[in-house]
C-alpha cells in the first residue's frame, strides 16, 4: 500500500475547525446549562480528538491494524472507567453495604 | 555471507538495492514504515491508559466534591489556559506541515515547521512556568503552606493535587517531545530525511498530536468547571 499524502488544505481546515471549538468551549463555560456544561465541554473535547486522531495523525487513512489497535486500547479505557465508576457511583444502594461507601 | 543469500534471494535483494534506509527484516519500505507507525500506535495505547487512570481519579473525586472541585478551578487563569490550548493546536498544525513537508520532498521546510513546533512548545511551556509560579504565589500548591478560603479547603487541595500531577507529567511530555524534535532537526539539515523515507519525522509527529489531545481534555476538565458560578 502506497504512502497517502494527506493536502494541505485539509490540514488547514482541521485547524480551523480546531480554534473555532476552543473558542466554542471557552465561551459556553460562562454560560450556566446545568449538568449539561460538562457534556458539552467534553463531547467539545471528543470531537476536537477525533479530528486529531483522524487527520493530524492520519488514523483515517492507515492500516486496518493501526485502526483496531486503537479501537482496541479505548475499548479497555471503557472498561477501566465503567467498572470502577459501577463499583463507586453506586455505593450506599444497598442499606447493608452503607457502612462500607464513602 | 551475501555471496550464500543474493542468488538464492534475488527479490529482497532488488527490494533492498532500492532503499539504503530499508533494514534486513523487511520486505519492502512501505512494510517496514507501517511497523513503526504501529509500534508507536501501540505505545500510545498504553499512553492513554496511562492517563485515563489519572482522569478516572479526577472523575470519583470531582463527583465526591463537585462544589469544591468548581471553586477550585476558578482559581486557574481562563486566559492563559486558552491562549496555551490555542498554542498547542498551531504546533499540532507546524508538525503536520512539517510531516507533509518530509512527505513531499521540502528540506528546508521540514526543518522550519519542526523549529516552529519546538519554539511552540516552548512558549507553551513557559506559560506553564508562569501559572505555576503564580500558584506559589497564592499558597495554592498541596502540601505544608496550602491555603484556601472557605469550608472546602481540604477538597480543594485535592484538586490542585490532581491538577499538578496531570499538568506536571503532561509538560514532561512536552519535554519529552521538543528533545526528539531537537533530534530530528539534526537530521533533517543533514538532508536525512526524503519523500522515500522519513519515518521518525511521521512518528515524533503522532507522539506530537497525542501530547495535545491530552491537553484538549486536560483543558476544559481542569479550567472550566466552575466559570458559570457567580
Amino acid at each position: 500500500m502506497a504512502q497517502h499524502v494527506v493536502p494541505r488544505k485539509v490540514y488547514f481546515a482541521v485547524f480551523t475547525a480546531l480554534i473555532v471549538l476552543t473558542a466554542t468551549t471557552t465561551g459556553v463555560s460562562f454560560l450556566d446549562l446545568g449538568p449539561w456544561n460538562t457534556v458539552v465541554a467534553l463531547g467539545i473535547a471528543f470531537l476536537k480528538a477525533t479530528l486529531v486522531v483522524l487527520f493530524f495523525m492520519h488514523v483515517r487513512y492507515s492500516p486496518r491494524l493501526t485502526q483496531i489497535t486503537i479501537a482496541g486500547g479505548l475499548f479497555w479505557l471503557a472498561i477501566l472507567i465503567a467498572l470502577t465508576l459501577s463499583d463507586f457511583m453506586t455505593r450506599g444502594w444497598l442499606p447493608t453495604l452503607q457502612k462500607l461507601g464513602p | 555471507m551475501a555471496d550464500a543469500t543474493a542468488p538464492a534471494a534475488p527479490v529482497t535483494t532488488s527490494a533492498h538495492g532500492g532503499s539504503p534506509e530499508l533494514q534486513h527484516q523487511f520486505d519492502t519500505v512501505d512494510q517496514q514504515r507501517e511497523a513503526s507507525s504501529f509500534g508507536m500506535w501501540v505505545f500510545l495505547v498504553t499512553e492513554i491508559l496511562f492517563f485515563g487512570g489519572l482522569f478516572l481519579a479526577y472523575t470519583v473525586y470531582r463527583h465526591t466534591y463537585s462544589q469544591a472541585f468548581a471553586e477550585a478551578s476558578r482559581h486557574l487563569d481562563i486566559t492563559l489556559g486558552t491562549f496555551n490550548t490555542a498554542v498547542l493546536i498551531v504546533s499540532s498544525l507546524t508538525m503536520a506541515l512539517a510531516v507533509f513537508s518530509a512527505a513531499t520532498g521540502r528540506r528546508k521546510a521540514i526543518v522550519v515547521f519542526l523549529l516552529a513546533t519546538m519554539a511552540l512548545g516552548a512558549v507553551f511551556l513557559g506559560v506553564k512556568a508562569v501559572e505555576y509560579s503564580h500558584k506559589f504565589h497564592d499558597h495554592l500548591v498541596p502540601g505544608p503552606s496550602f491555603h484556601f478560603p472557605g469550608p472546602d479547603a481540604r477538597p480543594a487541595e485535592i484538586f490542585f493535587s490532581l491538577y499538578f500531577t496531570m499538568t506536571g507529567l503532561h509538560a514532561v511530555h512536552m519535554v519529552v517531545g521538543i528533545g526528539l524534535l531537537t533530534a530530528l532537526v539534526l537530521q533533517a539539515r543533514k538532508g536525512r530525511y526524503t519523500p522515500e523515507y522519513h519515518t521518525p519525522v511521521e512518528v515524533c509527529g503522532l507522539y506530537w498530536h497525542f501530547v495535545d489531545i491530552v491537553w484538549i481534555f486536560l483543558f476544559p476538565l481542569l479550567y472550566l468547571i466552575g466559570r458559570h458560578i457567580h
